[in-house]
């Protein structure tokens, strides 16, 4: 071996390239499957409405301080951001509409997506893996129950139907952040502000923000799902899958904001 | 009755099973002995699809395992007690045990199904009261007891035990062994145990078979294993650091 390694280093560098361009794909296509498999789980019977209840609390429900105080600093930041730039080319005024504009459109959606993948995608690997390292996905099957359906669909669902509401409301605080820095340090006057708010904003921004939501909730569940089921042995598998899932979830959350921005804006 | 032929199974380079052929006649109790790492609990798994064999047949009463079509029918056969237990932790104990009665094809009503899941607390040694817990708050000996209630909650024609007393003091592990006896008896179920504790063969098993190397080395009668003339199964039952099994020291 280490004198074939020797005797051609180039063939060597191009067998581990294509191990690696190999694995990738394979790793793509485990992924599509699990996709597939779990979106014939959400839309065939049974139906487990417990266990999509506990999912809709955890991933929706108490996930709103987290959201409403993320938003909240982002909207306030914004303003003073936009205001202190603004004024370099005397456009302070614009500070309403660009506020809107980029909460709604961008910072809202990307910064609940981030902090789903911090919150509900870590939380769900951990389990997931935890239950599976303790037997307890074999133990689900022995019970005649798939644990795809089971585990995976209803917190996938939860994630696709709640992550919008959280988007809804992190657009909201965000935009009520910038307003409130707005009025009390930059001297805005309050019903101006608001108007201009409103009077900017188009459904399309306020549709791409929920299309968004809903697809970041997809990844974030899908890759804790995912992740956990495929964990390795052992403490460091727990760790090392809810490592992955997290890195997994930001990445393809940020790469579907690039793609589902150039869809509804690029033309 | 359960029937492994030549049943095959590796992962990887590993190979783990190396052709097993095994028989347990129905209403037996069946303990497979053997080193750590020689496929006892894959070849549990295999039986119950859990893992797929690369090669040979698995039957259960004629129907081979991988090809029977109604999966739920065929599960709600069995029952199984884990060796960690495997209770899940989001639910309280009553609904761990009465998780096949709340689901699926054997669904009951719910308080029905809490009325079972405390019948069967009672019959192995658990008060009502422990129904409401959460498994986290028990000992492990209560856990494998719950464990063992899960197991027996849909009266099942067939057990599996995984090292059913893996983690126990002697008492308690004592107490597990005759609960596992009398459970199997008063059912009439086929029980297959895995275990390395040879206190628990004594107790549980009418046959007793140790697997070696990816086979079945040596299979028989409880009353013959002591007497029989193998040194594999001699080496096993002494605990003897010296004989053919090889030991890493």
């Amino acid at each position: 071996m280490s004198t074939t390694r020797a005797a051609n280093p180039i063939l060597h560098l191009l067998a581990r390239l294509g191990a690696a361009v190999l694995g990738t794909f394979a790793a793509v296509g485990r992924l599509t499957l699990f996709t597939l498999s779990t979106f014939r789980h959400i839309l065939t019977p049974p139906f487990y409405s417990r266990e999509f209840f506990h999912a809709l609390m955890n991933v929706g429900y108490l996930s709103l301080p987290v959201v409403g105080l993320t938003a909240l600093f982002t909207g306030g930041a914004l303003a003073l951001q936009i205001y202190a730039g603004g004024a370099r080319f005397s456009a302070e005024q614009v500070v309403p509409q660009i506020v809107a504009l980029g909460v709604v459109r961008e910072l809202g959606p990307v910064m609940v997506g981030l902090m789903m993948a911090a919150r509900v995608t870590s939380s769900i690997a951990a389990e997931i893996a935890t239950m599976k390292v303790t037997e307890q996905i074999d133990a689900l099957v022995t019970l005649s129950t798939h644990p795809m359906k089971y585990l995976t669909a209803p917190r996938v669902l939860a994630g696709l139907l709640t992550v919008p509401f959280l988007v809804a409301v992190g657009d909201t605080v965000g935009v009520f952040g910038g307003w409130f820095v707005a009025i009390k340090s930059l001297d805005f006057n309050s019903a101006t502000y608001l108007k201009n708010t409103i009077d900017f904003l188009e459904m399309p921004d306020i549709v791409s923000s929920l299309v968004k939501g809903a697809a970041f909730g997809v990844i974030a569940t899908l890759m804790g799902c995912y992740f956990g089921m495929n964990s390795g042995r052992g403490a460091q598998g727990v760790g090392q899958a809810t490592k992955s899932s997290v890195v997994a979830a930001a990445v393809l959350i940020l790469a579907a904001n690039f793609l589902l921005t150039q869809a509804f804006f690029a033309a | 009755m359960i029937t492994l032929t030549d049943v095959h199974k590796s992962f990887g380079a590993k190979q783990i099973l190396r052709g097993v052929n095994l028989t347990v006649e129905r209403g037996e109790s069946c303990v497979i002995i053997g080193g750590s790492g020689t496929g006892k609990s894959v070849m549990l798994k295999c039986i119950l699809g859990l893992v797929t064999p690369d090669r040979g047949t698995i039957t259960v009463d004629g129907e081979e395992v991988s090809a029977s079509g109604d999966r739920d029918a065929f599960l709600a056969r069995f029952g199984m007690l884990f060796q960690g237990a495997a209770l899940f932790d989001s639910l309280q104990v009553w609904q761990n045990v009465a998780f096949r009665l709340l689901r699926g094809s054997l669904k009951r009503p719910r308080h029905e199904a809490r009325e079972i899941a405390i019948e069967k607390l009672r019959r192995v040694g658990l008060s009502p009261d422990v129904a409401d817990q959460f498994p986290a708050e028990l000992s492990g000996g209560m856990q494998k007891r719950v464990g063992l209630a899960r197991a027996i909650a849909a009266d099942p024609e067939i057990i599996f035990f995984d090292e059913p007393t893996t983690g126990l003091d002697p008492i308690m592990a004592g107490v597990i062994n005759e609960l596992i006896r009398e459970i199997v008896v008063e059912m009439g179920a086929t029980a297959l145990t895995i275990t390395h504790d040879m206190t628990s063969v004594r107790a549980i098993a009418d046959k007793v078979a140790m697997l070696h190397g990816g086979k079945i080395r040596w299979h028989g009668p409880v009353a013959e294993m002591d007497t029989a003339n193998d040194p594999y199964l001699t080496q096993f039952i002494t605990g003897s650091a010296h004989g053919p099994i090889e030991t890493v020291r």
